[in-house]
């Protein structure tokens, strides 16, 4: 065997695990742009859960007592807000989940506050069926911290994934793009906390 | 002060203030049980009537009721922690997610039901609030933990009860039966295929493990005894056949007496 017929095995070779890197590299981000969508999948299902509470909770309400008519109406106008914001499972990009978790987030300050509010109601807070809507609403916010907080994860490794040598290179070349991340809330989207014992 | 001595201090604080969640969950026990009691709260004897209510569940309903009893959350919600506490201990199995946790914070007073993914339906959080209103929080405001907690899980058994299928063996998966025969067929495979490798080698002259793959033939008998094959999670007498990994999405409610 001549080097010229070495140096050309050596050069297949060469490409060969190169293209074995790449190939097990895309499949790797495949499979981790997967586990972000489904995740995403799940975090929006938990807030549309909770948007589908809200007309429930709205007529309770409304029924029981003379209650504040703007808490109300704020309740209402940040659900139809929110509802509007729809993002594409496939452009998950850090400005898309912060449009989207501003749009919730006002949803959950005018819920928190409608459930301030209800305090003031001892009327409200003795029917049963208000107690259980708020039940399921607590349930459902622990839902969408639960589900965030496994987005957020699915996200960092994705994002890891395709930043980390030489995964760069084939994300730059298939276009696979940075995710982005629900950001730790200031007050405003905190689950309402809701006090059973009284 | 110099600055030596402040940067260690200041890592030293900035440990303490970022307290993570962990801390509140208590180490899965070995052996596992169902009953965990790290106040002192129960009595042996009625955390084993407990234990052996909730085992017997588990083996005949797959579900897996995990009554968890801890003096504190701290700073955090007891929802967390009764979720993060369901999925490192992986209460249910991992493939229909039905487990239970039942989580009492006696020195905060609060207590949390939280049932896994494949229960949410079974336990909607409407249900897991009247079983807590209803049967658990009366016993607990006239300190009898032992009855509130009884009352508590049979409601919960009730609400999950005929939900999943019991998978075939499943009561004696602690036993290993199993994966112990599997391990034990594929050993045999192995040996077949050495065997004939062997003999045809030496049809040729080979030297190839001559004549060792006889040796073997008696071997799995000897070297393996099959009661100690597969996984030996040591539940001689019955015990509780272990958690499956099951996970927890944040159902549930909760509630302080």
């Amino acid at each position: 065997m001549n080097t010229k017929n070495i140096v050309l095995l050596a050069i297949i070779g060469g490409i060969l695990l190169l293209g074995g890197c790449g190939c097990s590299g895309y499949n790797n981000m495949v499979s981790q742009d997967q586990n972000v969508k489904s995740a995403w999948g799940k975090v929006q299902s938990d807030y549309q859960r909770r948007s589908d509470l809200i007309p429930n909770l709205v007529s309770t309400v409304k029924g029981s007592a003379d209650f504040e008519k703007s808490t109300l109406e704020a309740v209402i106008g940040a659900r139809a807000k929110a509802t509007q914001t729809v993002i594409d499972p496939a452009n998950l990009n850090p400005e898309n989940i912060a449009k989207y978790q501003q749009a919730q987030g006002e949803l959950s300050g005018a819920l928190s506050r409608l459930l301030v509010t209800v305090e003031q109601y001892p009327n409200l807070k003795a029917n049963q069926n208000f107690l259980d809507l708020q039940a399921q609403l607590e349930g459902t916010e622990n839902r969408i911290k639960t589900a965030r907080n496994d987005f957020n994860d699915a996200v960092k490794s994705y994002n890891t994934t395709i930043k980390t040598f030489p995964n760069v290179i084939i994300a730059g070349i298939f276009g696979f793009t940075e995710k982005g991340y629900f950001s730790a809330d200031a007050g405003a989207e905190k689950a309402p906390t809701v006090n059973f014992s009284k | 002060m110099s600055r030596k001595t402040l940067l260690p201090l200041l890592l030293l604080l900035a440990q303490t203030i970022t307290a993570q969640i962990e801390q509140y969950i208590p180490e899965r026990p070995s052996p596992q049980r169902l009953v965990n009691d790290f106040t002192g709260t129960l009595s042996a004897d009625q955390k084993q009537a407990l234990e052996q209510k909730l085992k017997q569940y588990d083996d005949t309903t797959s579900n897996q009721v995990a009554v968890v009893i801890i003096p504190t959350t701290g700073d955090y919600d007891i929802s967390e922690v009764a979720i993060q506490l369901g999925r490192t201990w992986g209460v249910g199995n991992a493939k229909s997610n039905n487990g239970v946790v039942l989580l009492i914070a006696k020195d905060d007073r609060k207590l949390f039901i939280a049932p896994g993914y494949g229960l949410e339906g079974a336990i909607p959080d409407i249900t897991a609030r009247h079983i807590i209103e209803e049967q658990i929080k009366p016993n607990f405001r006239e300190n009898d933990f032992y009855r509130g907690i009884d009352y508590g899980t049979d409601a919960i058994m009730q609400a999950a009860a005929g939900e999943y299928a019991v998978p075939p063996g499943y009561k004696d998966r602690g036993q290993g039966d199993d994966e112990g025969l599997i391990g034990v067929l594929v050993v045999f495979v192995l040996i077949f295929l050495f065997v004939i490798m062997g003999a045809r080698q030496k049809a040729r002259g080979g030297s190839f493990m001559s004549g060792r793959g006889y040796r073997n033939w008696n071997g799995p008998s000897t070297f393996f005894p099959p009661s100690s094959f597969g996984s030996s999670s040591g539940s001689s007498g019955g015990g509780f056949g272990g958690f499956g990994g099951g996970s927890f999405g944040g159902g549930g409610a909760g509630g302080s007496w």
